[in-house]
């Protein structure tokens, strides 16, 4: 049975200003066990679908189960399957770390719950912080708590939508290191975010958004092989001409392009020759997650 | 029946309250006392409501209720607004609670902060004046009553207003006028017809005119009458807070 299924997904926000398609017939499974990726630009449509799948919000048409169950039909088995890590940065000033969780594990029914906070509170180094109140905290500490909040019911399903937005480099390891450990334990992982370099490095299957519909659904490894396989890299302080640089993947000084084989390496050096652009740090490499994602997101724009 | 989730979101909106007594319960109990000096000292002497009784033991039943009735109100009003703009409420819709259990939850720790502050107000100001209890199961009834009617009513306001505003003007344009006009300070017996008329559509006249009874064992209409008024409104408000909890109206989109 899959862990997640979305079945022909349809989301229309309703406003004075008009009707917004948020999301188009979206269907794709995330199988249990799995570590899930699920990428596109902002507003795409992922915390849409996020808080369609968590009861926040509900689908316009179409359903989605979790673990068999129907999140409107069945929604109280199929929130118990759940475990949420919200985007937004939210906490409830009245409470204590240890309190906030004692109560969230309240709500889910769970009794005498305190050995699993206090692993949950060690593996996301919160140990320090039980007693403090939330609005005591950094904002990354505040995040952690977010996550252990999601885990307090210990759910065969973990969504994590954007959880490493604003976040430091050592929380990211940590948040990191404890997902996977969880995810190798049989939980699977729903992720969105915006870092293609974590979801390349962490999920094993990817879908990908645009305009509220799927525009790939693919098996990471399998995104990657499929794309033209290497990229021409340099550093430039010169504008590089224009039809380079439309198809251009530029990071401040860094610029990136595709080239199919020699002879497209050979034609992109003759163009900046002769534009006269001056080129450091020539290399040439393998492309990664974002080369795919972009190439996707520019055809389907071409295809729509 | 699993009754942890409900009970769990019961005593966090206690706890809520309690954390912060000085302000959910020292000042409304300061606000009423005040009243009663201001009031009892004006009117005492000079207007005799029921035989035998004083103004200001007439009043101090009527200022219990009234703080019974406002702080039930805001207790659940306050912590849904707060909810949901500061966005915590999104903890609370991931979980499995029925819109049953909420509205358990929030109206009985409602019921709670109403009894409390209503407690704290008859310490203070049963001091001020002789007091009788003729029926005091008409006092618990109404008491209880009307805080779950205000805890529901509280509910219905902190789902419809999006801003604090809109919460005020609920506050200041329906909730206080309809308990000052609910014959706190005097006995409708003694308004203009016009005025005696509109107060029997009051529904929290009813609430603090039975709630009174108990104490005096004379009231305005039969306690009877009032709690037939008072039941039948707890009943609609209830069914309307129930409807709207699980229609999730204004909580999920």
């Amino acid at each position: 049975m899959a862990a997640v299924r979305f079945e022909h997904v349809g989301k229309v926000y309703r406003s004075a200003r008009g009707t917004v398609q948020a999301l188009v017939d979206v269907s794709f499974d995330v199988e249990a066990g799995e570590f899930f990726g699920l990428l596109g630009p902002n507003g795409a449509g992922k915390t849409t679908l996020i808080s369609i799948l968590a009861g926040l919000t509900r689908a316009s048409s179409g359903r989605v189960c979790v673990l068999g169950h129907d999140v409107v039909a069945d929604y109280a088995a199929a929130r118990r399957a759940l475990g949420i890590v919200p985007q937004e940065l939210v906490f409830d000033p009245f409470f204590s770390v240890r309190e906030t969780l004692r109560i969230q594990s309240g709500y889910f029914g769970v009794r005498g719950n305190d050995a699993w906070i206090d692993e949950l509170l060690a593996g996301l180094g919160l140990a320090d912080q039980a007693d403090a109140n939330m609005r005591q905290l950094s904002g990354g500490m505040k995040r952690r708590v977010l996550v252990a909040q999601a885990l307090v019911h210990r759910p065969p399903v973990i969504v994590l939508d954007e959880p490493t937005a604003g976040v430091d480099v050592e929380l990211r390891q940590t948040l990191w290191q404890f997902v996977a450990r969880l995810n190798k334990a049989g939980h699977t992982v729903l992720l969105t975010t915006h870092y293609l370099e974590e979801a390349e490095a962490l999920c094993g299957r990817i879908a990908m958004l645009k305009h509220g519909r799927v525009v790939a659904l693919e098996r990471t490894s399998a995104l990657l092989a499929a794309t033209t396989s290497t990229v021409l890299r340099f550093k430039t302080d010169d504008a590089l001409p224009p039809e380079l640089a439309a198809q251009a993947r530029v990071t401040g000084r860094i610029a990136q392009l595709s080239v199919h084989d020699a002879a497209a390496v050979e034609a992109v050096l003759a163009r900046l020759r002769s534009a006269g652009v001056r080129v450091e740090d020539l290399e040439i490499g393998r492309a990664d997650l974002e080369d795919v994602f972009l190439g996707i997101m520019q055809s389907a724009a071409v295809a729509s | 029946m699993n009754l942890q989730g409900p009970l769990t979101l019961f005593r966090k909106e206690v706890l809520r309250f309690w954390k912060v007594g000085f302000q959910t319960i020292a000042a409304p109990v300061l606000t009423a006392v005040l009243y009663l000096l201001i009031f009892g000292h004006v009117l005492e002497g000079r207007v005799e409501v029921f035989p035998g009784v004083g103004y200001t033991s007439f009043l101090i039943p009527g200022l219990v209720m009234m703080s019974v009735l406002q702080n039930a109100f805001a207790n659940s009003s306050s912590s849904l607004i707060q909810s949901k703009i500061t966005g915590n409420l999104v903890f609370l819709l991931v979980t499995p609670l029925s819109h049953r259990a909420w509205f358990a939850a929030y109206v009985g720790a409602s019921v709670v902060r109403g009894l409390v502050v209503g407690l704290g107000v008859f310490a203070v100001t049963v001091w001020f004046a002789p007091m009788r209890f003729e029926q005091p199961l008409w006092v618990l009834a109404f008491a209880v009553l009307g805080a779950g009617i205000m805890g529901a009513l509280g509910l219905i306001a902190g789902l419809w207003a999006e801003k604090f505003d809109q919460m005020a003007a609920f506050q200041n344009f329906v909730v206080l006028p309809l308990t000052f006009l609910a014959g706190v300070f005097y006995s409708v017996h003694g308004l203009p017809p016009f005025w005696f008329k509109l107060s029997h559509l009051n529904p929290f006249f009813y609430m603090v005119d039975g709630f009174r009874a108990g104490f005096f064992g004379v009231s305005d209409v039969s306690p009877w009458l009032s709690l037939g008024v008072v039941g039948a409104a707890f009943v609609a408000v209830s069914a309307l807070t129930l409807r709207l909890l699980a229609s999730g109206y204004k909580l999920r989109h």
